[in-house]
């Protein structure tokens, strides 16, 4: 029998929220317009482009000039760290980042390096927290133009010390980026930020959305080549039924986000406490406590963590993993790295608000016997 | 890097090859080996997949066993139990 297909990667894509689903829908008739011109369906589709930025807007609490649709979380963390770094050259060419960014801030950092500029990276401990002492000794020193911190890991769920990071940045008046993919419409946004990123398909949106929101008042200089759309910060046309999509699904995921996370937070409680018990040899990674109330993470001992990863496909689990064999450099998920925590047989199992009680129990069932399995099968059982 | 240098800063009692092996092949030769040897020997386990200089030292965390250090591919391990 082949079983049923559940989803546990949120943290990469959720399926798409109904609301979004339906926005979509009715956008696709209304919204293939080009926004900037003067005719009645071209006028409509402004409407819509207006309506979907306003409703970001006041969701994330922030004005609607403030906020731009990118074509991917990733373009967003593109623009903000290197429109960032641009609007500050005078200050400096140093960024400051976490140890654990998204690859795309680690990207958008070697190319200002390539380019001359420079960085400074500060360590996180093993649970995956920031080390506030070093974040504020080198956003103290000269010539820091930016600093970049992940709002929480989208690896192993540690939630960072965001409003303390940037009240150090504030001291010495320099502006904070924030990756938010993993908190938008999941848990309130810190504060003390001048730049912030998103992702719509995370929160249920459909993929190929991104949120970048400049503060009024912060030095950002596109880092594109010049072009009107999206107050110049995000060049070209946007994908208007997306971003109509996206915006009526952050609406309401938002609204439902404190609910989600007092539903989900105990869940990812037990697999942590379940994993931990009835896996022998397990290392559950990440904050106990100061974490996302969706993501959880461990890594199986002696166990090939692409192996695991279709094993538990075939029993119809979505999971995701940060072992080297499962990217496409072949090398360790630069988190885990970072943590100094195991690597390989590495799982990362996200919820959404599809994710039942009884999903989880079925994973929890099964994972055992599929990691005792492929154990067996490597021939590493009692060492 | 010249001449290697140990990690440990001596001799290791033994060497296990696993250059060119993929995570976790080293860690599963170095919890098969470790326990073969004396308390207070020293295992370098040679490997260069990027993952075993992490991997390594969290099994030794792990198993309560003393890592070393690392010096490019070579990672020294004591066994302390
Ligand atoms: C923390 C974080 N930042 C950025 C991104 C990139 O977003 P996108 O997948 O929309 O490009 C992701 C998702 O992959 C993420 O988890």
């Amino acid at each position: 029998m082949i079983p049923s297909p559940v989803h546990l990667d949120a943290a990469t894509a959720a399926p798409l929220h109904p609301v979004a689903r339906q926005a979509l829908l009715a956008a696709l008739d209304d919204g293939w317009a080009d926004p900037d011109r003067l005719y009645a369906s071209a006028r409509r589709a402004r409407q819509l482009l207006d309506a979907a930025r306003g409703a970001a807007a006041e969701t994330l609490g922030v004005r609607p000039d403030e906020l731009s649709f990118t074509a991917s979380g990733t373009t967003a963390a593109h623009s903000a760290v290197l429109g960032g770094l641009a609007g500050r050259r005078r200050a400096g060419a140093v960024l400051v980042h976490s140890a654990i960014e998204h690859s795309a801030v680690l990207h958008a950092t070697q190319r200002h390096v390539s380019g001359g500029g420079a960085a400074s990276e500060v360590p996180v401990d093993r649970l995956g927290r920031l080390d506030l002492d070093a974040w504020s000794r080198a956003v103290t020193e000269p010539g820091v133009a930016l600093a970049a911190l992940i709002a929480a890991s989208h690896e192993v769920g540690t939630v960072q010390p965001v409003e303390a990071a940037a009240a150090a940045c504030a001291a010495v008046g320099v502006p904070l980026y924030v990756d938010a993919a993993q908190v938008v419409a999941r848990t309130p946004v810190p504060a003390g930020w001048s730049v912030l990123s998103a992702s719509a398909r995370k929160w249920g949106g459909p993929p190929g959305v991104g949120l970048l929101v400049v503060r009024k008042g912060t030095r950002w200089e596109s880092p594109w080549p010049a072009d009107e759309h999206e107050s110049g910060r995000a060049p070209g046309t946007v994908n208007l039924p997306a971003v109509v999509a996206a915006a009526a699904s952050l609406r309401a995921a938002a609204a439902d986000a404190a609910a989600e996370a007092t539903r989900l937070a105990p869940l990812v409680d037990r697999i942590r406490a379940r994993v931990a018990a009835e896996v022998p040899d397990v290392e559950v990674v990440g904050d106990p406590e100061r974490r996302l109330p969706h993501l959880v993470t461990f890594s199986c001992l002696y166990v090939d963590g692409e192996a695991l990863l279709h094993a538990l496909d075939r029993r119809g689990f979505a999971v995701s993993s940060g072992s080297s064999c499962t990217s496409s450099t072949l090398r360790p998920s630069h988190v885990l790295e970072a943590m100094g925590v195991l690597s390989h047989g590495n799982v990362r199992v996200s919820l959404h608000r599809d994710t039942t009680e009884a999903d989880v129990e079925r994973f929890l069932a099964e994972l055992p016997g599929i990691v005792a399995d492929l154990r067996a099968q490597a021939g590493v059982v009692g060492l | 890097m010249t001449a290697p240098e140990s990690p440990a800063g001596g001799e290791p009692d033994e060497i296990i090859d696993c250059l060119g092996q993929r995570c976790p092949l080293p860690v599963i030769a170095l919890a098969r080996r470790l326990p073969e040897l004396p308390v207070g020997a020293v295992l370098r386990v040679l490997a260069d997949d990027p993952a075993a200089a992490v991997d390594i030292p969290a099994w030794c965390r792990m198993r309560a066993q003393e890592f070393l250090g690392t010096n490019g591919p070579a990672h020294d391990i004591r066994r302390t139990q």
